[in-house]
Order: C-alpha cells, then sequence, then structure tokens
C-alpha cells in the first residue's frame, strides 16, 4: 500500500507530462524557444501561423504584437475590403533591404515577408474585434508565394487554408449601421487574379506614394518611408517629401476631391486595371501618377462587360448614373460588381466619392447616351 | 492499481482525462472525417493540390458552386461522368467572373456540365494542348442578356480541341475560340446564344461537322483590331449545319459590337484571308446566309455612330498598325444555301436600307465589296473572293463603299477558285490516338 501510494502521488505529474507531450505534438507549443522570425522559403510552408514567430510574447493569442524586426505600416489609401480592420507588417532578413521605386512596388529581397491581418468588429462588445485571416507573402528564391492562415473561434491559433471557407459577419458599427454579409477568403489561386503581372505575383500595397505618411510607433510618430530607410528595410529612397505621396482618400478637409478619387481608384482597381494587369486588355489603366482622361473609360466601350442595362460608357463626365464605373461599384452582383473578388458589401463612402467625382467632371456627355 | 481500488483518481482528475480523451477522438475524427463532402472546397483543393498527371473524377450528380472555380496546374484532367450527368451548378454565383477558369498547359475535361455561371462557364487563358470534350456549357433560363458573354472560352491557346460538345444561352458566343492557333472544333452544337460560333483573331483552324441553330447568327470567322494577337488565317469551316439562327439579339449594349450582330445572320467573315467555307448546309437564317465584310461593315460603321471617345476609337478601330481590317482570298463552294434573307434585322440601318430597296428580302450571299487600294491586283475581284457551287444561292456585291451605288448580282466576276488549305493537325492530340491500343480511336 505504501508503494500504491507513492505512485499515486506521482501520478498527476505524469499525466501532466503526457499531456504535455501530447499538447506538443498537436498545437505545436515550441513557442518561446526561438526569439526571432523563422523564415519558410519551400514547401512545405508551416500548416500554423505561430511557427513563424511573427508575433511576440504568447505570439499565439491574435495580440498581433510583432516580434523584433517585424514592422508596422499602413497605407494612405488603401483597398476596401468589405470594411475589415486591416494591420500589416513586414519584415526582411537581417542584412538585407528593398530598393527603392518611384512608380511600382519596391524590389524586396528574398525572405520578405508581408503580414496582413484581417478582423471584424464583435456585435455587441464595443471595440473588440474578431480576427478572421492572416495573408503572408513570402518572397522565396523564385517567386512570390501566398500563403493564407484562418484564425480559429478561440483565436489561439491560425492555421493554413488553401482554400478557405466564408465567414458570416454580423455587427453594428460606431455609426450603428448594421453589417450582415458572407466574407469570401480568396483561395491561393485567387491571389494571383488581383496580384499578377505579367502572369507575376507582385505586392501591391508597398510602393513610395502608399507608404509615403506618417506612422505611430511604439516609439513616436515617423514617416514610413523614412523609418524603413533607418531600420534598414529600404534604400535609395529619396526625403519624403520628395517622393510620391498619394492622397488620403477620406481626408476631404486637407486633400483634393480629384487627388482622393484617383487615390482611391488607384488602390481599389489599377492592379487589375494596369498594362500587363489581370484587366490590361481593357485598355484603362487607373494607375495614380498615369492620368488620362481615355485611359480612365471617358466615353470609352466597355470591351465585354456584363449586363449594364443600357449604359454604354465606362465614364460619362458630370453623370454618375451613366457611368459604367458607378454601376459596378455599386454592385455585389458576380460579373457585375467591381472589383470582381475580395469585396463581398458596397463601399458607401467609396462609391459616394466617385460619383462626387464623375458628377464633378466637365465636358462630353458621350454623343448620343441612349436614353435610359 | 491503486486509481482502481480506491475509486479517488477519477473524480480527482476527471477533467484532465476528459480532455485527454477528446484530444484523442479529435486526432481520430480529424484523420478521417466523415463529414458530408463540401464539393466546391474539395474540388477546389483537389485544383489547387493537382499535381502533373493527375486525374480528378467528379462523380455524378449537380454540384453548387458560389463561386469561381479555378486551376492553374498543367499536365491535369477534369473528367466527369457525363454532361447530363456531373454538373457543375453555379447558379446563385457570388464571387468570380467564370464558372470554371483555368490557366494551365495540357489540360483535359471531358463529361461535365456547367450551368449558371455569372460569367463566363468555362474559359481556358494560355494553354497549350488544351482538349475539350463532351462539355456541355449553358445558361438554363435560355437566352437573357444577364447570361454570361461566353460558354465556352478558350483564349491564346495551342494546339487545342474543342469536340462533341453543347453550349446554349450565351449573351455573346457558344463556343468561342480566340487569338489562339492550331485548332479543331468539331462536332459540337451551339444553340440559344447570340452567337454559335467565333473564330477570332485565331491561325490554323478548321471547324467541321458543327451545329448552329436557333442562335442570332451562327458562325463567325473574324479579325478584331487591338487584340495581342493579330493576323488570324488560314480557316477551314465545312460540313457544318448553320440552320434557322433566328434569335433576337439579346447581347446587352455593354458587350460591345456583338450587340450589332444582325439576327438571322448565317455564317460571316470579316476581316481576314484565307478562310474556306465548303460543304456546309446554311439554311433559313433570316437576315443572310453568308455575310462577307469588311471590318467597318460589321463593326467600325456601327461604333461611328456612338463612340466619341479616342480609346474606344484606339480599342476599336483599325489605328492599330498591325491589324488588317480588309477580307481577302475567301473561298465559298460546294454549301447548300437556301431559304435565308426573307425578313432582315431591322435594326441594322445598313440591312433595312438594303432591304427595302430590294423589295424586301436579301441574298443568300452578301459581299460589301470593300477591297484594298493598295492591292496590287486590280479589277472586278481585287480581293480575290471565290464563290462557286453553292447550287442556286444568290448573290450581291453591294458596294459598301461606293454608297451601294454599283451593286454586282452576277457571279461571273467572282467565279474563280482558290488552293485548298491544308488539314489542321495538333500533334497531342495526334499522339494520344496513336497510343490508344488496336488502333481505336481514344474518344
Amino acid at each position: 500500500m505504501a508503494q500504491g501510494r507513492r505512485f499515486e502521488h506521482l501520478l498527476p505529474g505524469i499525466l501532466l507530462l503526457v499531456m504535455a507531450c501530447l499538447a506538443t505534438v498537436f498545437v505545436g507549443c515550441d513557442s518561446g524557444l526561438h526569439r526571432g522570425v523563422h523564415l519558410f522559403l519551400e514547401e512545405p510552408f508551416p500548416k500554423k501561423l505561430s511557427a513563424w514567430h511573427l508575433f511576440a510574447g504568447a505570439a499565439n493569442e491574435g495580440h498581433l504584437t510583432p516580434n523584433t524586426g517585424v514592422l508596422p505600416y499602413d497605407l494612405n489609401t488603401p483597398l476596401f475590403s468589405d470594411y475589415a480592420d486591416k494591420y500589416r507588417f513586414v519584415w526582411m532578413p537581417a542584412g538585407s533591404s528593398a530598393e527603392y521605386k518611384d512608380d511600382a512596388p519596391f524590389e524586396f529581397p528574398i525572405g520578405t515577408i508581408f503580414v496582413k491581418s484581417f478582423a471584424f468588429p464583435v456585435a455587441g462588445r464595443l471595440g473588440e474585434e474578431r480576427l478572421i485571416e492572416t495573408r503572408l507573402l513570402v518572397r522565396t528564391k523564385s517567386a512570390w508565394v501566398p500563403l493564407p492562415y484562418i484564425w480559429n473561434a478561440g483565436r489561439t491559433e491560425a492555421t493554413l487554408q488553401l482554400v478557405p471557407d466564408p465567414v458570416r459577419i454580423r455587427y453594428t458599427d460606431a455609426a450603428g449601421r448594421g453589417h450582415d454579409f458572407t466574407y469570401q477568403i480568396p483561395n491561393t489561386n485567387e491571389c494571383h487574379e488581383c496580384h499578377d503581372n505579367n502572369k507575376v505575383l507582385q505586392p501591391i500595397g508597398p510602393k513610395a506614394r502608399n507608404l509615403n505618411k506618417d506612422f505611430s510607433y511604439r516609439d513616436g510618430v515617423a514617416n514610413q518611408l523614412a523609418r524603413w530607410v533607418t531600420v534598414g528595410y529600404l534604400r535609395g529612397a529619396p526625403e519624403p517629401a520628395a517622393a510620391p505621396r498619394a492622397a488620403k482618400w477620406s481626408e476631404s478637409a486637407s486633400e483634393s476631391l480629384s487627388a482622393r478619387a484617383l487615390a482611391y481608384l488607384d488602390n481599389n482597381c489599377a492592379h487589375c486595371h494596369q498594362p500587363g494587369g489581370t484587366a490590361g486588355y481593357t485598355g484603362v489603366d487607373f494607375r495614380l501618377g498615369h492620368f488620362d482622361a481615355a485611359r480612365f473609360g471617358v466615353c470609352k466601350h466597355p470591351n465585354s462587360a456584363g449586363n449594364m442595362g443600357e449604359r454604354r460608357y465606362d465614364l460619362v463626365p458630370g453623370n454618375p448614373d451613366d457611368s459604367i464605373l458607378v454601376y459596378r461599384l455599386e454592385s455585389t452582383m458576380p460579373k457585375v460588381m467591381m472589383p470582381q473578388i475580395g469585396r463581398d458589401v458596397v463601399h458607401a463612402e467609396g462609391v459616394a466619392l466617385i460619383r462626387e467625382w464623375v458628377t464633378s467632371l466637365q465636358g462630353s456627355s458621350c454623343g448620343n447616351v441612349a436614353p435610359r | 492499481m491503486p486509481w482502481n481500488i480506491d475509486g479517488t483518481f477519477f473524480s480527482q482528475y476527471r477533467s484532465q482525462l476528459a480532455w485527454l480523451f477528446s484530444l484523442s477522438l479529435a486526432a481520430i475524427a480529424g484523420s478521417c472525417s466523415h463529414a458530408p463532402l463540401d464539393m466546391q472546397k474539395h474540388l477546389q483543393e483537389q485544383l489547387i493540390t493537382a499535381k502533373p498527371g493527375a486525374v480528378i473524377e467528379v462523380p455524378e450528380g449537380k454540384f453548387h458552386f458560389d463561386r469561381t472555380l479555378s486551376l492553374t496546374v498543367d499536365k491535369v484532367t477534369l473528367r466527369g461522368k457525363g454532361m447530363d450527368k456531373t454538373v457543375l451548378s453555379f447558379a446563385g454565383q457570388k464571387e468570380g467572373a467564370q464558372g470554371l477558369l483555368v490557366k494551365a498547359n495540357d489540360f483535359t475535361i471531358e463529361d461535365i456540365g456547367i450551368e449558371d455561371s455569372a460569367g463566363d462557364a468555362l474559359t481556358v487563358q494560355g494553354g497549350t494542348n488544351i482538349i475539350i470534350r463532351r462539355v456541355r456549357a449553358e445558361w438554363t433560363r435560355g437566352a437573357d442578356a444577364g447570361n454570361g458573354p461566353y460558354a465556352i472560352y478558350p483564349v491564346e491557346c495551342k494546339n487545342l480541341l474543342v469536340e462533341d460538345s453543347v453550349a446554349r444561352g450565351a449573351a455573346d458566343a457558344g463556343i468561342y475560340v480566340g487569338q489562339s492557333e492550331n485548332v479543331v472544333i468539331r462536332r459540337n452544337r451551339s444553340e440559344y446564344n447570340v452567337d454559335g460560333y467565333e473564330i477570332e483573331n485565331s491561325e490554323n483552324v478548321d471547324a467541321y461537322e458543327n451545329i448552329a441553330t436557333h442562335n442570332t447568327g451562327g458562325m463567325g470567322v473574324f479579325n478584331l483590331p487591338n487584340l495581342p494577337r493579330q493576323g488570324g488565317k488560314h480557316v477551314r469551316v465545312f460540313k457544318n449545319q448553320i440552320l434557322d439562327n433566328n434569335t433576337p439579339n439579346f447581347a446587352p449594349v455593354s458587350l460591345g459590337p456583338i450587340h450589332d450582330l444582325p439576327t438571322g445572320t448565317g455564317i460571316y467573315v470579316m476581316a481576314i484571308k484565307n478562310v474556306e467555307v465548303f460543304g456546309n448546309k446554311i439554311q433559313n437564317n433570316n437576315t443572310v446566309n453568308v455575310f462577307l465584310i469588311h471590318y467597318d461593315t460589321g463593326v467600325g460603321d456601327s461604333l461611328q455612330e456612338t463612340a466619341s471617345s479616342p480609346i474606344t476609337q484606339q480599342i476599336f478601330k483599325p489605328g492599330d498598325t498591325r491589324y488588317y481590317p480588309f477580307l481577302q482570298q475567301v473561298y465559298v463552294h460546294d454549301n447548300d444555301i437556301s431559304g435565308g434573307g426573307k425578313s432582315a434585322d431591322s435594326r441594322i440601318t445598313v440591312m433595312k436600307q438594303m432591304a427595302d430597296a430590294l423589295g424586301g428580302s436579301l441574298p443568300d450571299i452578301l459581299y460589301d465589296g470593300r477591297v484594298d487600294p493598295a492591292w496590287p491586283k486590280k479589277g472586278a475581284n481585287a480581293g480575290q473572293i471565290c464563290i462557286g457551287n453553292n447550287g442556286a444561292a444568290s448573290f450581291l456585291n453591294f458596294d459598301a463603299a461606293g454608297g451601294m451605288k454599283r451593286p454586282v448580282r452576277d457571279l461571273k466576276n467572282y467565279a474563280c477558285t482558290l488552293p485548298a488549305l491544308p488539314a489542321v493537325s495538333i500533334p497531342s492530340v495526334a499522339a494520344q490516338i496513336s497510343a490508344t491500343p488496336n488502333g481505336a480511336i481514344a474518344r
């Protein structure tokens, strides 16, 4: 009996050890053993986001506290994604940096990781957010590789899913507006639809004009381009004042209507609508700095749009209701809507901006616009 | 064993044990789940993770998809159990503009139906060695301006075979082949589309034993400007049945020039050279059975009426120096042509004017007579349009360039012949057939 009693005393410890081993196998609880970011440059990529060690501390609890060297950033005018809050980070291997470019994504070194997390408010809990997905874009030796990680219900871990399930989103925003829709997360093939140019996958956001803004870092406010240079992530950049800068689309007090509209079209449309993009064949080019009325669709017939009713032209100056551009931004019907993927609800404020801008345009009524 | 004797263990450590137990269950369940198969997710995962050489079999049944399916892996075969038995339905599609989108080489799809996609049903872009076989692509509600533009849409492909397939309801073309080379389109059926077949900016194409019926127009063979690939030529159109293509044009105006395709067009050949049209049965197409035209007659003139944008001019007008808008060396012979032109489409000004001038009906073969003034060959038939042995088919060169002042009805200036064009051979398909044992044709 004495022996048995001693055994019984040890039992909880043994059991916990067994559980700990199992937990290691099933959850991968090796975080904390390695301090820096883990870089994976080839298949198989980790099934769990935590394996990358992009976030510090508990790392797996959805707090998104960046690990050392993982630099947060944002953009002057971002792509609209169903009103999701997006949290962006970049990391590069020690000693490597991106080469500055004026008008295109920078030339990033092998090993660069972009990290973009999407979160939505939680119904009934003001200020609380629910993480849905974290997309990685990793510069391997041969190409950029997109890796979508989807967070579990407890927000303790995100797993790599090539074909993520859609997610029902329901909440009421600060303005009292209800949101209830199905959020479609792109699969890895769909990543290419927006990111490919001449069949080569490219980052879209991290261009000089989008990054050229102040950001509140933990140690104070600084211009992002300057900070990237300081931390060694960027070389060849001019002073921020000399670099291009896109307008902030929603800053109506400080930015002109046209600057805001063109920035909005640049970041919501130009990834496809530029030479070499998925919609390059249409001849429409929405890149900021390339403004040309004809290339923006003024009085232009669409090539092969879906059913646009009686609308004949992409953009009719002064007339948003006759402009296919506006019609497609206001739609959520596939084939009609623009962008074609990555949007499930109408961006009311974005549409209002483009409507106001089209209304402000002077000029041709495009000949005989068909009666409607 | 003490925990069996005093019975305290389970109450003391129940929570840990339960946790351990559920963990094991979860591990088992995760490895061999038998939850109902989500075909959308399952098939898309198969398409993403496929290795070259994979054959993906889709079982019998009707499967619903609410977003585009896509494939980018080379050497994949996607196979169903029959075009009416294995159906991929995109009714209620929420995301993506296509049904199935393929950007890969050495792709074969067979025995599958694709229904009710938001945009094009099957798109194959930029692939070499592509086989589309016994595929049905359809909008089940019939003709509707809200249907997708194209049912079967291979573009920028090389070595392409489309056979024994069915297309219905497309708001542009049922079976389209564009900017492609080495193409065989055979034994297909295309009906209730705006255009039955379109062969656009493509080189070395054989289209034979196809049926086009109850479309707005049966079959178009043409080149358009400002597409990356120019210079389509060498097209043979033979032994097809182009019958009763009189479905009112339902293309939305936003689809561009197809909106102006006259209802009741049989075969039209536009802005291309080296085309041979023979042995076809072309009947009862109410505007015109055979329409031989310059770009301006088919597209440019209607655009001039509506387009004021320089970019539209650039895209649709032949400012493209690589583009050649004239028709040249077209040989139309030994066709069975009858019963057409009885009620021309009055929407199209040139057709209405002509029909009115001719007392209500149009001849079987209409040629606009637009010839390149720079051609060294002069005379009555500088374009080398040769028309012969088409039974009692009537003819008119309506002199579009001369304002219809000098129409020509007599065929004698066109009673020439042109050398027969060689048959198209597709090496990949020939290899597949010869690899089949006992000489059986792989079908």
